[in-house]
């Protein structure tokens, strides 16, 4: 059973998103690691200080089964890219919630949360 | 030397240094007049010095290595590895088809220019399109000529799109051929029944949608019975359809993509009309259109005046050139001796028994992996293994590496992406019923097998070269320079 972390909000596509202030920190879940297998390159499109819109994809995350696209689950600008993950895209396998987390984007309409899941529902939905 | 060996490079077997003893000096002008310093190696090439005996049994080891059709049954699904009639290969390469020289006048190709002009003709009426063009090399050149053509056609409408359509289950070219022509892709989803769900397609039309890309039967196998509907709002919407005629091997003789309401299409020479597949190419996948998009094909257009063929460079609309030469003659003239072997009911006739041939294996197999939609199939089905209460941790990839071993080629695995631990099977009209039936067998020996010792069947194969690949560790920190070249 894959791990759902609890005060994180959650999308149907299967990110995360951890509320700092007015920042979102973006990953994807542990459901979503498993399912693309071992992650070997997580590519950044969209560069630090560029706009992005909620529901675009903005990251790459490529596997030896598939790429998979990162929509974003907020609108707002891009204020730091996990830089870590470009030697060492296991992070992604390893610890999703943590150091393996991919995007932080400055909000610019933080009620696009409201619409988010909680822990509980993200737990239904994958269900 | 067994099979299975390893067989080192030729600069790790060199013997030796220079190599260039024999290479004559070439006349003519100085290579520093022609190439800019900067692009000229600043000393001669390191080649290994062999014996000629010895390069050649290097590459007949090699050789001996490869899967071919000619080796084996090759399930690849959406692929279509059929059998390649050597007749095709023998009238294809008569000296004056194979040396006619790519600077020849049309004029002096007269006969080769007619063929091309015949298959053209033949490939519209299959399609059900007004004009085809030969010119493309290759299924994704083809793809990206028709979406060129797309873009072409909309712009000289003066109308400003910037989107394609593509299905989640699509082939990774269609969304690749898009971003090359400068499109942004949007997915369109499946429905619960495999097909392309009409509602979510509707909701992503819109006038800056230039084309929906599709094929017909689908990735799963299954036909788009929907196709009516999905041309019409498509073409309510101001966009093209597009047909990629990858799985044109179903229905080649029973339905035409043009009367579906496709607009412009891409055929695979090597799938459908049995030609050989890759290698290098150069491949044919000749393109399609409806009347509205014959100002934009490539140049030359062979054309015809008279009792005379020629090429025709004048066309202003045109996308313009895709290749300076139309150095695929041999493979598109090996596709029409397969057409005219075949005619008209032969190729129906194919078409139908490649889609028996994929039901009766799905009907083999089904009790023992379960499909990933049980409805009726066309040409290929998609099976799943994701069901780990059945299965353990054996997987898709283990069964395809357990089957090099038995001396199969693998079906296609983990595609289309929208099903989990897939196995895509399309056994094509030319293998026999006992193929199937072996086949079958193996699939289901290699299965008890796995369950009865787990840990031998997850590290299959055994009889080759090299073993399981270390595919994430490749892929995380490639090499992409031979130690010896270094």
């Amino acid at each position: 059973m894959s791990k759902i972390q609890d005060g994180l909000k959650y999308t149907e596509t299967h990110e995360w998103v951890r509320v700092e202030g007015s920042v979102a920190v973006i990953g994807i879940t542990d459901h979503a690691q498993e399912e693309l297998t071992d992650i070997v390159h997580v590519d950044y499109p969209i560069g630090v200080g560029e706009s992005v819109e909620k529901g675009s994809d903005c990251v790459v995350i490529e596997s030896c089964k598939a790429a998979a696209d990162l929509y974003a689950p907020v609108s707002g600008k891009v204020t730091e890219t996990n830089e870590g993950l470009a030697d060492n895209p296991a992070e992604v396998n390893d610890d999703p919630y943590g150091k393996g987390w991919i995007i932080k984007i400055e909000m610019s309409d933080p009620s696009q949360l409201d619409v988010l899941m909680d822990a509980d529902a993200y737990r239904a939905h994958s269900e | 030397m067994p099979l299975d060996a390893f067989e080192p490079s030729l600069f790790e077997l060199s013997h030796g240094e220079g190599g260039r003893e024999w290479i004559p000096e070439r006349g003519g002008a100085d290579l520093a007049s022609l190439i800019p310093s900067e692009h000229l190696a600043p000393e001669p090439a390191a080649l290994p010095v062999v014996s000629e005996p010895e390069a050649v049994r290097h590459f007949t080891k090699l050789s001996r290595r490869n899967f071919s059709i000619e080796s084996g049954f090759y399930p690849l699904g959406s692929c279509t590895m059929k059998y390649n009639p050597k007749i095709c290969d023998s009238l294809a390469g008569l000296p004056g088809f194979a040396r006619l020289h790519p600077e020849a006048g049309a004029d002096m190709a007269q006969g080769t220019l007619r063929l091309m002009d015949d298959i053209s003709g033949f490939l519209a009426q299959i399609s059900g399109m007004d004009k085809v063009t030969t010119n493309p090399c290759a299924g994704a050149h083809g793809e990206f000529c028709g979406i060129l053509m797309v873009r072409a056609y909309h712009e000289d409408r003066g109308d400003d799109r910037d989107v394609v359509l593509v299905p989640d289950s699509a082939h990774g070219t269609n969304p690749a051929t898009a971003a090359m022509v400068g499109y942004k892709t949007v997915e369109v989803k499946s429905n619960s029944s495999g097909c392309v769900d009409l509602d979510d397609l509707k909701s992503k039309l819109n006038d800056k949608v230039a084309a929906l890309m599709l094929t017909n039967p689908n990735t799963l196998g299954l036909f788009e019975k929907e196709i009516l509907d999905i041309a019409r709002v498509v073409h309510e919407a101001g966009a093209l359809l597009y047909y990629d005629g990858a799985n044109l091997n179903a229905i080649a003789g029973v339905a035409r993509p043009g009367d579906m309401g496709f607009d412009v299409v891409h055929i695979n020479l090597h799938k459908t009309f049995s030609t050989p597949h890759g290698g290098g190419g150069p491949g044919a996948g000749p393109v399609g259109v409806k009347q509205r998009l014959i100002p934009y094909l490539p140049t030359p257009l062979i054309e015809k005046s008279g009792e005379e063929y020629t090429l025709n460079y004048d066309s202003p609309k045109s996308i313009g050139q895709l290749s300076t030469f139309y150095g695929n003659v041999g493979i598109v003239l090996r596709a029409y001796v397969y057409m005219r072997m075949h005619g008209k009911e032969g190729i129906r006739r194919n078409s139908e028994h490649a889609v028996l041939n994929a039901r009766y294996l799905k009907h083999l197999l089904k009790d023992h992996i379960p499909p990933e939609i049980d409805a009726p199939g066309m040409h290929e089905f998609v099976l799943t293994m994701k069901d780990k209460s059945r299965f353990g941790e054996f997987n898709a990839m283990g069964l395809a590496k357990n089957l090099i071993d038995r001396g199969f080629h693998a079906p296609t695995v983990y595609f289309p992406l929208i099903v989990k631990e897939a196995l895509m099977m399309e056994p094509t009209e030319t293998e026999s019923k006992r193929t199937l039936e072996e086949f079958a067998a193996t699939v289901v020996d290699i299965l008890n097998e796995a369950a009865r010792d787990p840990e031998k069947a997850m590290h299959a194969p055994y009889t080759t070269p090299v073993k399981r690949l270390d595919e994430v560790s490749a892929a995380r920190n490639p090499v992409l320079v031979h130690p010896c070249c270094e």
